[in-house]
């Protein structure tokens, strides 16, 4: 445990580390105490991992089940595309490939689920858009993967705690902890940690939309 | 950490990871998109918090309780971490990933007391444990069987948790988990989803019923 490393690098997006609770706006009213534990905890460990993910996850207040699902839906159609695409494209081979196979079979799955589960609540799915992925090669593919798998966790992480039916937040879970499985295993093609920080950063939605702006078409 | 693949074979032993089950939610969710749900549910899992005695009640009262669950998680995987490091099994780069995953582990445990402590509860005392530390090979199953329960654990609780807060901490918490076993399995040559596309949630019965062996008081 001596070598900890508590750089904000390590996060998902580095701009989360500097944001500072205390400097936002009070509507947090109950979750004061908490932020403040969190905030200690930060403090003890010279990161501010525990602080950010709380304030964002408290962003898409407002946002309806069916709202936060449509969201995931889109990061799902551009991780299923990404990965269909990439079964000729990475130009993978051996384990990267079954690798390739197994990623595009489970984000397909979760566009299903999702699609699913929106109509099941009444309300309608956002249809897929067309997306354009910049890379050329294996290298090219990893790290584009890597980008995305650590964001789909963050933007799970930070919706999750504003849906309101705990039958599908207990899906979201079984979904994010898929993803956070998916950017494990990519990180490690990059040799790169698999878990970089000891929390994971959420994402608000407009970061998350911002993130994958540049590859729809 | 080409060494600890070529150890650990593909045909490890799960002795501890009977995680059957899954929740209703999950189970009706599946259901939802048409695919074979679990059929042995025991369904206590998601749906536990509306009435009746929780799950966790013995760890303290709602949240507090949660977070106590995950406390007594979090020092077992802490100290088995430690216990490797100290055991002389690893060495280079396989020792570093091991003490990396325990320090992160250390940091759940400081802010899971900490958010103990910020809703006014009492931490859950730190358990006496003790873990058979044979060979690398013997000792990496085991990581892959805590981090995979782990994981499992925290999606067990995530739709118990009452707090958006809390609920925002435990799962920036239960995505690294799952990092960690991805990794882990990864590392056993094993599928880096071994309950496919969705992650399958834990019963605090079956987690402490799995953990039992290794806690000497």
């Amino acid at each position: 445990m001596s070598d900890r490393v508590t750089t904000n690098e390590q996060f998902a997006n580095p701009e989360l580390a500097a944001v500072r609770i205390a400097e936002d706006s009070g509507d947090l009213s109950r979750s004061d105490v908490l932020l403040k534990g969190a905030l200690a905890a930060g403090a003890v460990y010279g990161t501010l991992a525990v602080g950010p993910f709380v304030r964002k996850a408290l962003a898409m207040t407002g946002s309806s089940d069916v709202d936060i699902l449509n969201f995931a839906l889109t990061l799902e159609y551009l991780e299923s595309k990404f990965y269909e695409e990439a079964k000729s494209r990475a130009k993978a081979s051996g384990e990267l490939k079954s690798l390739v196979n197994l990623l595009a079979s489970d984000e397909k799955q979760h566009v299903e689920a999702l699609t699913a589960t929106i109509k099941q609540l009444g309300g309608k799915p956002v249809a897929e858009p067309k997306f354009d992925f910049p890379y050329s090669g294996t290298s090219g593919f990893l790290k584009l993967a890597q980008t995305f798998e650590d964001t789909g966790v963050s933007a799970y992480n930070g919706a999750a705690p504003m849906i309101k039916s705990k039958e599908v937040l207990a899906a979201a879970g079984g979904i994010v902890q898929v993803e956070a499985r998916h950017a494990a295993a990519i990180r490690l093609q990059n040799s790169e940690e698999p878990a970089p920080a000891a929390f994971d950063t959420p994402l608000d939605e407009k970061q998350v939309l911002k993130a994958v702006e540049p590859f729809l078409a | 950490m080409a060494d600890i693949k070529q150890l650990a074979g593909p045909q490890s032993r799960r002795k501890f990871l009977a995680v059957g089950g899954g929740s209703t939610a999950l189970a009706a969710f599946l259901a939802a998109c048409g695919s074979d749900s679990d059929s042995s549910s025991t369904g206590t899992t998601a749906m536990s918090s509306g009435g009746g005695k929780s799950e966790t009640a013995e760890f303290g009262k709602g949240d507090i309780g949660i977070l106590n669950y995950a406390l007594t998680l979090e020092y077992l995987e802490t100290a088995f971490y430690a216990d490797v490091v100290k055991s002389g099994l690893f060495k280079g780069a396989d020792l570093e990933t091991i003490r990396k995953f325990g320090s992160e582990e250390a940091e759940h445990v400081q802010a899971l007391t900490q958010a103990v402590k910020s809703l006014g509860g009492k931490p859950a005392p730190e358990p006496k444990a003790e873990f058979p530390l044979k060979s690398a090979k013997s000792v990496l199953e085991l990581a892959g069987t805590v981090e995979n329960l782990g994981a499992a654990a925290y999606l067990g609780q995530a739709a118990n948790i009452e707090s958006p807060e809390v609920l925002a901490s435990a799962l920036a918490i239960h995505s690294v988990e799952g990092r960690h076993a991805a990794a882990l399995n990864t590392l056993l040559g094993e599928t880096i989803t071994p309950d496919g596309a969705f992650a399958k949630p834990a019963d605090v019965k079956t987690v402490l019923k799995s953990v039992e062996p290794f806690i000497v008081g």
